[in-house]
């Protein structure tokens, strides 16, 4: 059985790694074989992001190449996916190859789109790429004070990272004993200040705490950047002088090309097969589904365990053994030394517990840690 | 006018008004989104949202635990 896994992130990695230990045999014998095709030689830390945004990690810090993460008997190719043929069962690649499968896995991630907001990529910072992460930083680093405004759009990737940002950002400020002149301001699409309810509850007396104001039911419409003003859908107008954006996501073009909106791929919720005629041997894994869960690296990690268990027992016994609960795990940094976590699946909601010094450790730790994780074993 | 449905069961986050936020931004004018949703909570936030924003509530139900909230975008 060919195993072809298109995307070399958190859940094509984890997936690959974790599929050829329990493959072993298999692949040895050439029963099986694991092919990855990615955009990249390097494999990207994601969440480290946040901190090269605030000044605490620099960007070689969130790098491996992505051979050394893969175990020996995977077949792993620099070579973008350029077109799927499902009724085929190929894909096609950059360099003009075809590449044929028996089941296919699709790990592609997904981006954010800056410009899907007028005058939002001309006078925003973000932080959800390498170059735009230490833009920020460097905005940070010279802005001498004024009103600063996080806006939030959806659906976008890390659904913690519009607190995590904001309780960072007053750290930062505070540290550089700006923070009498700098004055925060949060807005949320939804009537509270995160989706998750037991998060936001804990979230706004924090930001009261902290003289952070917000403003929920407020989804960016436009960005005038010549009078520094943020418009909402809900008709409503904030100054800044400065713009931090979470901006909305879709997932990659090579997945709306072929024919999904925004480039989510409708899957099984359960199963995590793609839906429709094709989806028998055509698996989803992390954001590029259009479930309504996280777009998390945890979620992708969670449904890569499921599919690697699925699949191996797909080649020894025939039949899969596990259905996906919708498990997504996410740590919450609270400013630069608290943090907290939310866990939850389809049936339970998360109920965080208050930020602490060891979840913060612990989160430190976890951001060297996660090359474990992506080797599949941890 | 298209009719589409978002299923936003089990979802806590981002939970079912984020999704129907995303649905409404990928949909035309004049469509119908249905939201599936188990968060009763649904029944009213969705609709308080949508008025705002300026669209259309058609109606909402419930079958089984499950919500359904029908909206048209309007502008």
């Amino acid at each position: 059985m060919k195993i072809l896994i298109v995307g070399g992130g958190m859940g094509g990695t984890i997936l690959a790694n974790n599929l050829a230990r329990r493959l072993h045999g298999e692949l040895k014998s050439g029963k099986a074989r694991i092919v990855m095709l990615s955009a990249s030689e390097r494999h990207m830390y994601q969440p480290g992001l946040l901190y090269v945004a605030v000044g605490r990690m620099t960007p070689d810090e969130l790098y491996r190449d992505q051979a050394s993460l893969l175990e020996p008997g995977i077949e792993f190719h620099v070579d973008p996916v350029t077109e799927f043929h499902f009724a085929k069962n190929h894909v096609t690649t950059q360099s003009g190859k075809t590449c044929d499968y028996d089941v296919l896995v699709i790990a592609t991630g997904s981006r954010a789109m800056m410009t899907g907001i007028p005058g939002l990529a001309e006078n925003a910072e973000t932080f959800y790429t390498e170059e735009t992460a230490v833009k920020m930083f460097k905005a940070l680093r010279s802005f001498e004070g004024g009103r600063v405004v996080v806006t939030v759009g959806v659906p976008h990737k890390c659904p913690m990272a519009p607190l995590e940002i904001t309780f960072m950002l007053h750290d930062y400020f505070k540290d550089r004993g700006m923070g009498d002149k700098v004055q925060i301001h949060y807005t949320y699409p939804i009537g509270r200040v995160h989706s998750l309810e037991n998060v936001a509850k804990w979230a706004a007396p924090e930001f009261d705490r902290l003289g952070i104001s917000y403003e929920t039911l407020f989804n960016m419409k436009e960005v005038d950047g010549a009078n520094k003003v943020l418009k909402s859908e809900e008709g409503s107008e904030t100054k800044y002088d400065l713009l931090v954006a979470i901006p909305a996501h879709k997932g990659m073009e090579v997945v709306e090309k072929a024919g999904f909106q925004n480039g989510w791929v409708p899957t099984n919720r359960t199963n995590l097969h793609m839906d429709g005629e094709h989806g028998k041997n055509v698996l989803v894994l992390g954001d590029t589904t259009n479930l309504p869960i996280s777009k998390a690296g945890s979620t992708a990690h969670f449904e890569a365990e499921v599919v690697a268990e699925n699949l191996a027992a797909v080649v020894k016994m025939g039949v899969p053994v596990r259905d996906y609960d919708g498990k997504v795990f996410c740590f919450i940094q609270a400013g630069k030394e608290r943090a907290t976590y939310a866990s939850f699946n389809y049936t339970t909601p998360p109920s965080p517990q208050p930020p602490t010094r060891a979840v913060h450790w612990f989160k430190t730790a976890y951001n060297k840690l996660y090359w474990a994780s992506a080797r599949g074993l941890l | 006018m298209a009719k589409k449905v978002i299923d936003a069961r089990g979802s806590f986050c981002p939970g079912p008004l984020m999704e129907l936020i995303a649905g409404v931004k990928a949909a035309d004018v004049g469509d119908e989104l249905e939201v599936l949703s188990t968060d009763k909570g649904s029944a009213t936030d969705i609709p308080e949202w949508v008025k705002k924003v300026g669209h259309e509530v058609v109606g909402t139900k419930e079958e089984n635990g499950v919500w359904h909230v029908f909206i048209r975008k309007s502008k």
